[in-house]
């Protein structure tokens, strides 16, 4: 589009109109490009305000523009400009119209005022007609055996808008069919339809130029760097991108058809950041976790570490029954019997260490637990390496919560090695964990031997757990609801994938007896009363109601946001 | 009579002429570099200043010189492009990449007259305020790379290049960078990435117009070598001179490059649109007519990516009279004058100024074959129909010539070339692989469907399943 078709009509707003298959359609003039950074709207940004779906496949909101598959290709018209560059209008004031002989392609090319965009034209459909075509010429029909069946753009898109047969007959290109690019990657080079999203991703948003294309034309095979492995901690991200089965995840592959999978909106666990994520489920089985969007949090991407950390939820070692003194018992019988030991405790002569890996919901409830006993808290720090990306030093999904929900000591941790001394003292003689092998933080055996009562609940069993009066079995994330605060202060949801194994039961529901038990008070039925009632008591969640946090989160308003 | 009009090529065919810079001197070079570098600052009634360098393009623009790399565009229109507010440095880059297959033109002036492109380079570097400029030549011309580089340092020495250019104040440097073997590092942005250390991808436009956002996204000019010798004959005999040559619109001289089955095959420098296809053909002054009993069958006027004519083909064409009134006139293709407009009018293009010329004895099948398979290996893969048409293209001529044709070839090959051209592609080069093909069969179909007649996959009879 060259400066002479473009009107020169300088708007008092700062919008434009174009109009889409007809109907118009208000856009900002500048709306963000893939950096964030203001931009004439494209021509694909118009169309998915005017509610119309241009088919892509290079294209990715979040990465630099390509151009290169030319499936978004689309017509259109722009007003004819007089020679004093200003546009000629009709009686009615419509703008006259230039139809561009030469199509476009939408992703890349800018709107302007009174520009209008076709996208169902006879032309149209036969060029996406022939791009199909073209793709499918060398593409080995493999989706018997590709893991990215049902959830393929090639596939999509062949049946919306392809030919039922291709006329070529000629022998196909014929490239390396099971390439180990990586620790976590496999390529197919034939599938590859050379979109280049894997290299614009790797190289452009995680900083490592690690892929490229070999060889030209036809023969162009996507490769990674010829001697080095395609190894950094944000490769699974390019599965997820890839239109087709080219890349595809070494840990998923022939594991599972994806229409088979339940997806249900959670988050990762793996640190503080909190990233969003769909966890792929069958039978009470993870296969997988996959990112959610979130603007706010991950944007497109989850870490290849965070992503595959889901293999200790289906681990046969589970904690499955409740145990009294290494025997197994009910629910029903060891509960009261808590509740008993509980009442009897002396105030502040009980100590409770909760998890960050824990919820919002069960730290609040072990807060008024820790309230009405008198019980001195903290919680468990842990550190690592982090990234200028995603990965945050913190490995805590819920530090945040811990801390405004007023279980952590401060610093965190701090209060752990006085714990330790007060129990050999004799001043601290009942110990409540839940979510922590504290032998891995100083508190040995024969320190834990002294305690009247040591109840503990998690989820694996471990040496705490051995030395534990009372276990309770309780439920990775992925089998219940609930809620976690980020290391910046976002509360964001997370929902129940699987059934937990055994006799383990989400915390919420113990912890809501034996506060019931406890005190004779009733706690609110079912999980978003609970939540409403903490963000009514607890001053840091003023203002935010379960059903506020959507699918993408809400700030702490009362936190400020660099943490 | 028509007949050679030698300015480019005047001196570099003549016995005893040598590439060397003192050999240029003597046949008067570099005196119109000296004389632009002298111009002053020019006061218009209106109390506006013209810079040297403003006179210099409008002299450019006054001429209507048209790139002699392929396209045709106006180099005057082309410079008036370039942002010169963005305070990015501007860069000029030759295009010495001359890979369009029946042309050799560039090579003889690279070889035998580096100077001239030297000079022109400079003055056109000058002309739009760059400082450094790049000659990017065909990695196959080993021996051009080092005559340039010999020019360029005798140039250095000389003054006439680096700072402080013949004391004028004004700076230039000029690399050579050689290619590695890629047709389309001739494409202009192709040429950008291949100069920038990557593989040569075209870049869409919008947004990267050279103009703008060319070499390391800095405003850029990329010009043919026959054009920027053109630029120094502009401005020494100024460009209203320059236009009163050639035909309106088609100003100038350009060099054509003649191939095939003629007697004479080589390289003319004609008066643009002053002689016709017919006599550069038959000609004595030119190709001098086919062989011996030779007819001629197809005539493919701009490089193999122009669209072939076929003997005898007559098209119609809008001319205006002396009257000023628009006649249609019917006319044989031979007799179209071999300029820009009329070339395009007439459905093909003169392109780089490459006539091959096909006799009766030529298997136009084969010839298509041959032409595919140059786009197949040439073509970057970048986008899809160019990728996947291109080398689909190439299979199926294979096998057509290899017997195993099928009647409905013809129509076959069409379908495929009809959906890469006209915009479905990033660049040019899906319309330069996808032309070859549409012209030919639509233009020769009888021989596509006799050879898919003849062919064994043509003889089988259909299966009833």
């Amino acid at each position: 589009m060259s400066a002479n078709v473009v009107p020169r009509e300088v708007a008092a707003s700062d919008t434009l109109t174009v109009t889409v298959n007809g109907r118009a359609v208000t856009v900002p003039r500048l709306l963000p490009d893939w950096q964030g950074h203001p931009a004439t709207p494209t021509m694909l940004q118009a169309c998915a305000a005017a509610g119309v779906t241009v088919p892509h496949y290079c294209y990715h909101h979040r990465l630099p523009i390509a151009g290169n598959c030319r499936m978004c290709l689309v017509e259109y018209g722009l007003p004819a400009l007089g020679p004093d560059r200003q546009p000629l209008k009709n009686p009615d004031g419509s703008f006259i119209i230039n139809r561009s002989p030469r199509p476009a392609i939408a992703c890349a090319t800018p709107v302007a005022p009174g520009m209008e965009i076709y996208t169902e034209t006879p032309t149209v459909k036969a060029m996406r007609e022939s791009v199909l075509e073209f793709l499918l010429v060398n593409h080995p029909l493999d989706c018997p055996i590709c893991d990215q069946a049902g959830e393929c753009k090639l596939q999509e898109y062949s049946v919306e808008y392809g030919r039922a047969a291709s006329r070529f007959v000629e022998t196909k290109v014929h490239k390396p069919k099971q390439v180990d690019l990586g620790p976590r990657i496999m390529l197919d080079d034939e599938r590859c339809i050379l979109c280049s999203r894997c290299i614009r991703f790797t190289r452009d948003l995680v900083g490592d130029d690690a892929l490229g294309i070999v060889n030209r034309g036809s023969y162009s095979t996507l490769s990674a760097y010829p001697g080095r492995a395609f190894d950094n901690n944000y490769t699974l991200n390019t599965v997820d991108i890839c239109p087709v089965g080219a890349l595809t995840s070494k840990d998923f592959r022939f594991q599972m058809r994806v229409w088979f999978l339940k997806e249900t909106k959670s988050l990762c666990t793996s640190c503080g950041t909190g990233c969003n994520i769909l966890i792929g489920s069958r039978e009470n089985v993870v296969y997988r976790y996959t990112p959610r969007e979130n603007d706010a949090v991950n944007r497109s991407w989850l870490c290849d570490f965070g992503r595959l950390n889901y293999k200790w939820i289906g681990r046969a070692d589970r904690l499955k029954e409740v145990r009294v003194r290494g025997q197994t018992v009910t629910w029903a019988r060891a509960l009261p019997e808590i509740a008993d030991r509980l009442k009897a405790a002396a105030p502040g002569h009980v100590a409770l260490i909760a998890s960050a890996r824990l919820s919002n919901e069960e730290l609040y409830l072990l807060r008024k637990l820790a309230q009405h006993i008198g019980a001195v808290t903290d919680t468990v720090p842990r550190a690592g390496d982090s990234d200028r990306l995603l990965v945050h030093a913190d490995k805590n999904p819920n530090s945040t919560g811990a801390r405004v929900l007023g279980l952590a000591a401060d610093p965190a941790g701090s209060n752990l090695p006085v714990f330790t001394e007060r129990i050999r003292a004799g001043t601290i003689t009942s110990l409540l964990v839940f979510g922590e092998d504290l032998t891995r933080h100083d508190f040995d055996a024969e320190t834990l031997g002294r305690l009247d009562l040591l109840v503990v609940s998690d989820i694996l069993p471990n040496e705490t757990t051995a030395h534990a009066h009372y276990v309770l079995p309780g439920c990775a994330h992925a089998e219940k609801r609930g809620s976690f605060t980020n290391v910046r202060g976002r509360v964001q949801r997370f929902f129940k994938a699987v059934e937990p194994p055994g006799d383990a039961r989400p915390e919420v529901e113990f912890l809501s007896e034996i506060w019931e038990r406890l005190t004779g008070k009733p706690t609110p039925a079912g999980l978003e009363a609970l939540f409403n009632q903490m963000a009514a008591e607890v001053p840091a969640f003023q203002g935010l109601t379960w059903a506020a946090l959507g699918d993408t989160g809400r700030d702490l308003a009362s936190l400020p946001h660099a943490m | 009579m028509p007949a050679e009009r030698r300015l480019i090529l005047q001196y570099l065919d003549q016995p005893g002429y040598t590439p060397d810079l003192e050999c240029y001197r003597r046949h008067g070079g570099y005196t119109v570099l000296r004389r632009a570098l002298e111009l002053k600052p020019r006061t218009l009634p209106d109390g506006k200043t013209v810079s040297p360098q403003e006179q210099l393009r409008q002299e450019v623009t006054t001429s209507g010189l048209r790139g002699r790399g392929g396209a045709g565009f106006s180099t005057g229109l082309k410079w008036s492009l370039v942002d010169r507010k963005s305070g990015k440095p501007i860069y000029l880059i030759c295009n010495a990449d001359e890979s369009e297959p029946g042309t050799f033109k560039d090579k003889q002036i690279l070889y035998k007259d580096p100077h001239q492109l030297l000079e022109g380079m400079i003055l056109s570097s000058y002309a739009n305020d760059a400082h450094l400029a790049f000659i990017y030549i065909r990695g196959e011309f080993v021996e051009g790379a080092r005559i340039l580089n010999r020019a360029l340092a005798e140039a250095r020495a000389a003054g006439l290049l680096g700072k402080n250019i013949l004391g004028s104040g004004y700076d230039l440097e000029i690399h050579v960078h050689r290619g590695a073997g890629a047709y389309i590092c001739g494409e202009e942005t192709g040429l950008i990435e291949s100069l920038e250390g990557k593989r040569p991808y075209p870049r869409i436009k919008p947004p990267y117009f050279p103009a703008v956002l060319g070499l390391y996204q800095c405003p850029t000019i990329v010009n043919n070598v026959e054009t920027l010798c053109a630029v120094k004959h502009v401005i020494a005999m100024g460009g209203a001179e320059y236009a009163k040559l050639g035909t309106p619109n088609n100003t100038g001289t350009r060099i054509v490059c003649l191939s095939g089955r003629v007697r004479r095959p080589g390289y003319y420098e004609i008066e643009v649109g002053k002689v016709t296809l017919r006599e550069l053909i038959f000609d004595p002054a030119f190709g001098g007519g086919l062989p011996e009993g030779r007819q001629l069958k197809a005539v493919i006027p701009g490089g193999v990516s122009a669209k072939v004519f076929r003997a005898g083909e007559k098209v119609k064409l809008k001319t205006r009279g002396a009257d000023g009134r628009e006649v249609e006139q019917e006319k044989d293709v031979l007799d179209l004058p071999y300029d820009f407009t009329t070339l395009i009018a007439a459905g093909s293009m003169s392109g780089s100024g490459a006539i091959i010329v096909l006799d009766d004895a030529t298997d136009l099948v084969g010839a298509l074959a041959n032409i595919s398979e140059f786009f197949a290996h040439e073509s970057c893969g970048q986008c899809t129909p160019c990728r996947e048409g291109s080398l689909w293209l190439a299979k199926a001529l294979r096998r057509i010539t290899g017997g195993g044709g099928r009647p409905e070839d013809a129509d076959y090959l069409l379908h495929i070339a009809d959906n890469i051209p006209g915009g479905r592609t990033i660049c040019a080069f899906g319309d330069a692989c996808a032309w070859p093909v549409q012209s030919f069969v639509s233009k020769f179909k009888d021989e596509f469907v006799a050879r898919g007649k003849a062919g064994r996959a043509g003889q089988q009879q259909p299966t009833s399943a």
